[in-house]
């Protein structure tokens, strides 16, 4: 490789780079731009002046569906998933550390969860509860469709981790006297504790935003996604595109505030995980 | 700490909602119906409907499109990308930085991420007004919204990450050693991308595939918003008849496309072990 080579190539592969991330995130800007019409403005280019109307109009209207109800419930629902998925996730986990019997089968059995189509899975609940006799609601078979898709990204996540866990921490700790639980919670869990923030921002934007599982599952009162698709047929202003940006800024925050977090608790494993330097007292 | 105990709850949430709901649908998709109930039977007509009708094939056919032209998009996107991100950026911070642009998208909505699209390919749309503003074309194009580019567009933009990250994955984990080693005898980077990245890639362009197959295969939103109802995949043929209440036909059409999906599946899981590769 000469060096004059590689930079050809490194630019060439940067512009790219670039392009895809345009790609990525040009939509979304034009929709968060439009959002902000006029009132006199429509669904495409050019902007008709700019406001905050359409925003206003979300909270208003009674045309625009039942916004409010399926926002809260679906902002109550991304909070239980994601404390489950990181409980469960990190019970599984830990589980899968040590050999157990049926560990391989409950494994596949957690990837075919992701693989599986989301329609059969949201029709299979739904005829489920439909034939057992009961209702479905969203935070029963709603959140069972949910963690359905969430857990399989928990457990990846925790793969990852433990297969990278350097396990003598643990046995210094244990050799030191301590307890099952003080491992746990003095040794594990500050030493993960990041990558649980990781599982836990899986699991509610996953479940904030998840529609096709939810389409059979949530039962009769709708989630978000669910609203936000009914009107894409039935709503031809820009207050649609309102609701789209303010469900990513709802995203955007929570990625924010889980980075933040992660970024804080990384801080704190280097100041107390380390005390080199300061010599034996 | 017990491990069954430590299980139980993600053993009780598969059962409850993954084993018990796909064992009902291979119940009922032996059922009879009528136009308003559901008759509990054992019956195969069901199957044999769907095995008789030319419908299904040019169905699957056109699943199979777009699971290949997907595919084959997102693994030479995020490849690329994910040969940039491992060996052309050089601090690990902006490796993170990088990475972590191209996935925060995936943290957002997908139904948002779809209706994005409109104001940028509609027929006066962005895309539209920039090139009729610039006289390469005459007239809007209407390919661009509501068709089948549109909906392969929409697939590798909402699934390039799930090929990008098992690939930067496989590419960190590449000894950097074997790289210096293949240069010191002599061969071109074109030679080393060949030779040695694209093998030790395969386990990670084999995740991102089952990735991006299974959601393909199984996609019925994408397609309908996308194509405007224009063109049809197995997922989307499934919830038309869900929806005019045929649910023993739906529950038929789901355990086929469930085989056929898990047959790719097993086949593409024969040379990983997912496990190892995390």
């Amino acid at each position: 490789m000469s060096s004059k080579n590689r930079k050809t190539s490194f630019y060439i592969l940067a512009a790219f780079f670039c392009l895809f991330v345009f790609f990525l995130y040009g939509p979304m800007f034009a929709i968060i731009t439009l959002s902000f019409q006029g009132p006199n403005g429509g669904l495409t280019f050019p902007m008709n002046g700019f406001s905050a109307h359409w925003f206003s109009k979300l909270f208003q209207e009674q045309r625009v569906g039942d916004f409010q109800g399926s926002f809260s419930r679906s902002l109550t629902l991304a909070v239980i998933v994601m404390v489950a998925t990181v409980v469960i996730s990190l019970s599984a986990g830990m589980a899968f550390r040590k050999k157990f019997r049926f560990s391989n089968t409950l494994f596949y059995l957690t990837i075919s969860s992701l693989i599986i189509p989301s329609i059969l899975l949201t029709l299979g609940i739904g005829l489920l509860f439909d034939r057992l006799g009961l209702e479905g609601h969203w935070y029963t078979s709603g959140l069972g469709a949910h963690l359905t898709w969430t857990l399989p990204f928990g457990l990846l996540i925790m793969f990852a981790v433990f297969n990278r866990f350097e396990k003598s921490y643990e046995e210094a700790a244990r050799d030191l006297g301590a307890t099952n639980w003080q491992v746990l919670r003095f040794v594990l869990l500050p030493i993960i504790g990041p990558s649980l923030v990781g599982v836990g921002l899986f699991g509610f934007t996953l479940s904030f935003d998840e529609f096709a599982r939810s389409l059979l599952s949530v039962g009769s009162k709708n989630t978000l996604p669910l609203e936000i698709f009914g009107m894409t047929t039935t709503v031809t202003t820009p207050t649609l595109y309102a609701l789209g940006t303010l469900t990513t800024f709802v995203s955007f925050s929570i990625i924010a505030i889980c980075f933040g977090v992660i970024v804080i608790l990384e801080k704190r494993k280097k100041k107390f995980g380390d005390d080199s330097g300061k010599g034996l007292i | 700490m017990n491990i069954q105990l430590q299980i139980l709850p993600l053993l009780l949430v598969l059962v409850l909602f993954l084993v018990a709901p796909v064992a009902i649908i291979l119940a009922v998709s032996f059922w009879d119906y009528t136009e308003f109930s559901l008759i509990p039977d054992f019956v195969l007509t069901n199957y044999i409907e769907i095995f008789e009708s030319g419908v299904t094939y040019s169905t699957y056919l056109n699943t199979f499109k777009f699971a290949f032209l997907g595919w084959f998009f997102t693994v030479v996107i995020g490849f690329t990308l994910a040969y940039f991100l491992a060996f052309h950026v050089r601090t690990l911070r902006w490796q993170i930085i990088l990475f972590l642009i191209c996935t925060i998208p995936f943290w957002t909505s997908n139904i948002i991420r779809m209706i994005a699209w409109i104001p940028v390919l509609g027929r006066n749309g962005l895309v539209n007004s920039l090139l009729l503003e610039l006289g390469v074309i005459g007239e809007p194009l209407e390919w661009l919204l509501y068709s089948d580019f549109a909906v392969i567009l929409a697939f590798v933009h909402l699934y390039t990450l799930f090929m990008l990250v098992p690939i930067f994955n496989s590419m960190m984990r590449i000894d950097k050693s074997i790289i210096e080693a293949a240069q010191d005898m002599g061969a071109s980077s074109f030679q080393i991308l060949i030779n040695v990245i694209i093998p030790l890639c395969l386990p990670g362009i084999a995740i991102g595939t089952i990735f991006v197959v299974s959601l393909i295969m199984g996609d019925f939103i994408t397609v309908q918003a996308m194509s405007g109802g224009q063109s049809a995949s197995v997922g989307l043929a499934m919830n038309n008849k869900r929806a005019l209440l045929q649910y023993p036909a739906a529950a038929a059409d789901a355990i086929i496309l469930l085989f056929v999906v898990l047959g790719m599946v097993a086949i593409l899981m024969r040379t990983i072990n997912i496990r190892k590769e995390l």
